[in-house]
């Protein structure tokens, strides 16, 4: 990537905060199983595009954030975004001359990674949740992800260099 | 960072695997010492207070929303309402008259008993952030937190019933569990007859199961639940549900009973917060509640 070197923390903050944001955001009941896993996929696209920049140490804060937000053990989401961060920066090179299609199968792949770890972690502390909290977000995660990727796209580009 | 990143890759990759086994690692640690209660309360109210901000953005539009729509209600509207709730003033304030009186005698009689006297907490109106907290359990995020004296394992109720209890405190902000949660129960006794069980969420917000009662309990549809008191997580006497559906089986050796809250659950926006700590008044007392506590956290 020829902008390589160049890392925008802070538009890589500002998305991140609104992932943080639309995480939260109120949904009708009906629709709350359905909500996107907005952080894992905003840090699978920068983590991909900029693993030098942005890497599972960030993923890993962020997911301790997440946590606090969303009541969940301390930890649960912080180990399962840096586990994805680690193999999206592992595959970093492949996934980036992926088309479209390929792509998005590589982040249903991440996502399904996520979500199982997160499974994972609940049985063992032994909270019971019905299964659709599990592969919603893989659905619409999935659904979204050719769409954020352009507009995430256009944010990284559009920014001024060295902000 | 522009001269790092012309590195060869080969000093990447097991650095990159290190860092992950540090964090994982680190994530369980953190983790278990999260469960261990309170370990790291200061922790979660650091971010907690980064966070606040975030989850006042994220409430800001229904909040506005709700303004606006009291602020554009008809004058007529506001009026029938105004009138409706003097009524309605009017006629809890006669009940409460009569409450006051059934009060003294209660305590004259729990007196003549020697029974301990009641606790009878404080209360306050909280209001229910638009925030969504944990994807995986009923909770709800309210807008007071341990800088108004919320503690963990508060009841909270609404104007008809148990609505459920605090799990989380921050600094501004606390995290509620609903009576509805499948993890959630609740330790009840059936008005009509004192007749005590357990109610458990079902992950509806319109039922709630009571599992462990016999064939031949005493319990018929209609039947008021209340809180039992036992346990000590929640004071005794609020109203929980009333029994639905009781479907006795003859080979079984538990009658299949539902519930339905007395509280809207998913509607509510107000609720109340009861300030009532009985665990601290005897030691006997307080080891019944940790035990109960842990056995309604399950």
């Amino acid at each position: 990537m020829s902008d390589g070197p160049r890392v925008p923390y802070l538009s890589i903050l500002g998305t991140l905060i609104v992932a943080l944001m639309l995480t939260m955001m109120p949904l009708p009941e009906a629709a709350r199983p359905f909500r996107p896993d907005w952080l894992a996929l905003v840090l699978v696209f920068w983590v991909m595009m900029l693993p030098r920049g942005i890497s599972v140490g960030a993923a890993w804060m962020a997911g301790v954030v997440l946590d606090v937000a969303q009541g969940t053990p301390l930890g649960q989401h912080a180990l399962a975004l840096c586990v994805i961060a680690a193999v999206t920066a592992r595959f970093h090179l492949q996934m980036r001359v992926f088309p479209v299609s390929q792509m998005t199968a590589a982040v249903l792949a991440l996502l399904s990674l996520y979500q199982f770890l997160l499974f994972w972690i609940n049985g063992v502390a032994g909270v019971t949740a019905p299964a659709v909290a599990y592969w919603g977000p893989l659905i619409t995660g999935t659904i979204l992800w050719p769409i954020l990727s352009v507009v995430l796209s256009g944010i990284r580009y559009r920014t001024p260099a060295g902000a | 960072m522009a001269g790092s990143y012309k590195k060869s890759r080969a000093t990447k990759t097991p650095a990159l695997g290190l860092r992950v086994l540090a964090l994982v690692v680190l994530s369980i640690l953190l983790m278990l010492l999260d469960r261990r209660n309170g370990h790291l309360d200061a922790v979660r109210q650091t971010i907690g207070a980064a966070v606040y901000p975030l989850q006042i953005t994220v409430d800001a539009p229904s909040r506005l929303w709700n303004r606006m729509r009291d602020g554009s209600a008809s004058r007529n509207r506001l009026r029938l309402e105004n009138s409706r709730l003097q009524i309605e003033s009017l006629v809890s304030k006669g009940q409460i008259q009569e409450l006051a009186a059934l009060r003294a005698e209660n305590d004259r009689l729990r007196a003549l008993l020697d029974a301990r006297e009641r606790v009878r907490g404080e209360v306050r109106v909280a209001e229910i952030m638009s925030v969504d907290a944990n994807p995986y359990r009923h909770n709800i995020v309210l807008d007071i937190g341990r800088r108004d004296d919320v503690y963990d394992g508060q009841t909270i109720i609404d104007a008809n019933g148990v609505v459920g209890q605090v799990i989380e405190t921050g600094l501004f902000t606390s995290q509620a569990i609903l009576i509805s949660d499948p993890d959630h129960a609740l330790p009840v006794e059936v008005n009509r007859n004192g007749l005590r069980t357990i109610a458990f969420g079902t992950g509806a917000f319109d039922r709630l199961d009571l599992p462990f009662l016999p064939n031949n309990a005493d319990i018929r549809s209609g039947d008021l639940l209340v809180t039992s008191g036992l346990g000590g997580a929640f004071p005794p006497g609020y109203p929980v549900a009333t029994v639905g559906m009781v479907n006795r089986i003859p080979q079984e050796p538990f009658a299949d009973v539902v519930a339905t809250p007395a509280a809207a659950l998913n509607q509510v926006r107000e609720v109340m917060l009861i300030w009532h700590r009985p665990s601290a008044a005897e030691p006997e007392a307080a080891e019944t509640a940790a035990a109960g506590e842990e056995d309604e956290r399950r």
